[in-house]
């Protein structure tokens, strides 16, 4: 039953990726500046000839419509063409090596999160007004309030800088690095039995991953705890007290399973949003994943490269809501009927 | 419960006057202290050129990276310290308040005149316009809001006309979308079948009858939208791809200060704190007018 209703709506994503694709492509290339000019930029005297060859080596020189078709086709296979940047290699090479990155900084962020968010909430439902509740109010209002970029400067300043707790920049302390497996340092750390790169690893995320988790922490909070006040005032919940069920398995089982219904939703927004502060966040601590080679792609006029880490984080996004749309199905039968 | 219940309906009923909708507002604490502040700002950014001591782009070659008065080997010449060419950091953060403000309310009004009125029609109408908009509109969606600026901005190079229009290009969907969903419903509404039945013109009902019906949600979430504009253009700005670099913004400001961070931290975080305390007051100011403008969204 519900398998259907994730194939139809990853059918309904076949226009929105083109849609998508469409947008990034000719934003990238109907703005004034030529790439090759700007490639060849310091390389002092050229040919005319010359730069044709390179027009025709990147695929320049064909009508636009041509070259969106191609690179749609090729983008479909993986094939994100040749970086003007990164000595011309194949875009997809580069952003392979840098994803990981990226993907274990998300993943760590997305974690730290819901850690912080979810016992957060159902705590300040529980007392609604209370010390908790408004310390926790606070608390996310100032998370919502904040430029990612600044909370990461100052949590740099403060940790990594007055007290030299935890590092500011990279991935790794370069004398750890485990043998490359799955790319993701702490769990190629843990597969190699390193200890030392585990740790090394894990401090490194600290302070950009709470940098970027803050405004997602937040608003989960906020959602949690508004949907737990909601469910707590329900008969349901009522009558389990009555029952006398212990407190803890009234909360712990009968709210928060429900109360957590709604809050998926708005955790798969907010991880879109995750993507988005990735970006920065990288760039703020040196961090060598996507988010920071797109930055730098930006400042090289690189576009093949900008346009692949641009499209990824957009199927990302909305990837993650169509597996929010089906996991919602899972838990809750009556989303699947409409 | 009923108790509950009647004093929502007497809220309703207060608020559904502009006098009762202000005396709401006036009530809540936090609301008035929030919107002190935005006016402040506001001030602030409008007499920079009488208030700030010095020019924003003034550099003063004998006192560079100067720390703040509070600090040790900081003055009263420069409150806020200088930054590294030098430059007034009270001064640019002064002037630093007309291009978070401007580009803000700028966008904000954009987005909601585009969105609403293409909602308005879309609701109202029905039809071929609906269906394709609501295409065009989940394409969008599907598009995360910051990285979708932060395409177009690296296509066009930091410029203010591109910087509006990248960051209202998504940001009218969700004003279609509030705009669209209620005049569905007002459609069908008695009064405004009374208004068809009197012989009134399609535009004199959308504009006379449903437009101040459904204007009170549109204006919370305008205001709602503007903290999340000026956090995005501090954002860009930041990465050099938002405000040009001669005109003082904080984003660009923070960026200046990164350098430095290590032996003037002064430089990166002060303009970042009138980042917060902007956006925080519009935050707080937009919650507060939406409990006044619409009790049923009260928490």
């Amino acid at each position: 039953m519900w398998g259907r209703f994730v194939t139809r709506r990853l059918i309904q994503l076949i226009p929105v990726l083109l849609g998508v694709s469409f947008i990034v492509f000719f934003t990238m290339h109907l703005t004034p500046g030529d790439p090759i000019e700007h490639m060849l930029g310091q390389a002092g005297h050229v040919t005319q000839e010359q730069i044709e060859e390179l027009r025709g080596h990147y695929g320049l020189d064909r009508p636009l419509v041509v070259q969106y078709g191609l690179f749609v086709g090729n983008a479909a296979r993986g094939d994100f063409g040749l970086s003007y940047s990164h000595h011309g290699r194949a875009v997809a090479s580069v952003v392979r090596e840098r994803l990981p990155a990226t993907l274990e900084l998300t993943l760590f962020a997305f974690v730290m999160a819901l850690v912080f968010a979810i016992p957060a909430g159902v705590i300040a439902s529980l007392r609604p007004q209370g010390v908790f509740d408004r310390g926790a109010t606070i608390g996310a209002l100032l998370g919502i309030s904040m430029p990612g970029f600044w909370l990461g400067i100052v949590l740099m300043i403060v940790f990594g800088l007055q007290r030299n707790w935890l590092p500011i920049s990279g991935r790794i302390d370069l004398a750890v690095v485990p043998p490359a497996r799955t790319g993701l340092y702490t769990l190629d750390a843990l597969l190699s039995g390193n200890g030392a790169a585990f740790w090394s690893a894990l401090k490194h995320m600290v302070l950009p991953g709470l940098a970027m988790a803050a405004p997602m922490a937040a608003m989960v909070m906020r959602m949690v705890r508004s949907s737990m006040i909601g469910v707590l005032a329900q008969d349901y919940v009522q009558f389990a007290r009555a029952k006398g069920l212990p407190e803890r398995t009234v909360v712990g089982k009968h709210a928060l399973r429900n109360a957590l219904i709604p809050t998926v939703n708005i955790v798969a927004l907010q991880t879109g949003l995750l993507l988005s502060g990735n970006m920065i966040i990288e760039t703020v601590f040196q961090y060598p994943g996507l988010g920071k080679l797109a930055v730098d792609a930006i400042g090289a006029a690189d576009y093949p490269l900008v346009q692949a880490v641009v499209l990824i984080y957009a199927v990302s996004y909305v990837l993650l809501n169509v597996g929010a749309d089906a996991l919602h199905a899972v838990l809750d039968p009556r989303v699947r009927v409409a | 419960m009923s108790q509950a219940a009647s004093e929502e309906e007497a809220l309703e009923s207060v608020a559904a006057t502009t006098p009762g909708m202000v005396r709401l507002l006036l009530g809540n604490r936090v609301a008035v202290v929030a919107g002190v502040v935005v006016l402040a700002f506001l001030a602030m950014g409008l007499l920079a050129p009488a208030l700030a001591p010095y020019e924003p782009s003034e550099q003063h070659a004998e006192a560079i990276r100067v720390a703040p008065f509070w600090q040790a080997g900081g003055g009263t010449r420069f409150l806020l310290g200088t930054d590294g060419l030098g430059r007034d950091l009270l001064s640019r953060i002064m002037y630093g308040a007309r291009v978070s403000i401007l580009l803000g309310v700028v966008v904000v009004l954009l987005t909601l005149v585009v969105g609403a009125g293409l909602g308005m029609v879309a609701g109202y109408f029905g039809g071929w316009f609906d269906a394709v908009m609501s295409r065009v509109v989940d394409t969008l969606l599907a598009f995360p809001f910051l990285i979708f600026a932060l395409a177009i901005m690296a296509a066009t190079g930091p410029n203010l006309v591109a910087l509006v229009l990248a960051l209202a290009f998504k940001g009218w969907v969700d004003f279609y979308r509030v705009a669209r969903g209620d005049v569905l419903a007002a459609r069908e509404a008695d009064y405004v079948t009374a208004a068809r039945g009197l012989g009134a013109s399609t535009p004199h009902i959308l504009m006379s009858e449903i437009l101040p019906n459904i204007l009170p949600p549109l204006i919370v979430l305008a205001t709602l939208r503007m903290a999340t504009i000026i956090i995005a253009e501090a954002s860009l700005s930041f990465l050099g791809i938002g405000v040009p670099p001669r005109i003082p913004a904080w984003g660009t400001m923070v960026a200046d200060g990164r350098a430095d961070v290590a032996s003037a931290w002064w430089i990166a975080t002060l303009p970042g704190i009138a980042i917060l305390l902007l956006v925080l007051a519009v935050n707080l100011f937009g919650e507060g007018l939406r409990d006044a403008l619409d009790p049923r969204m009260r928490k």
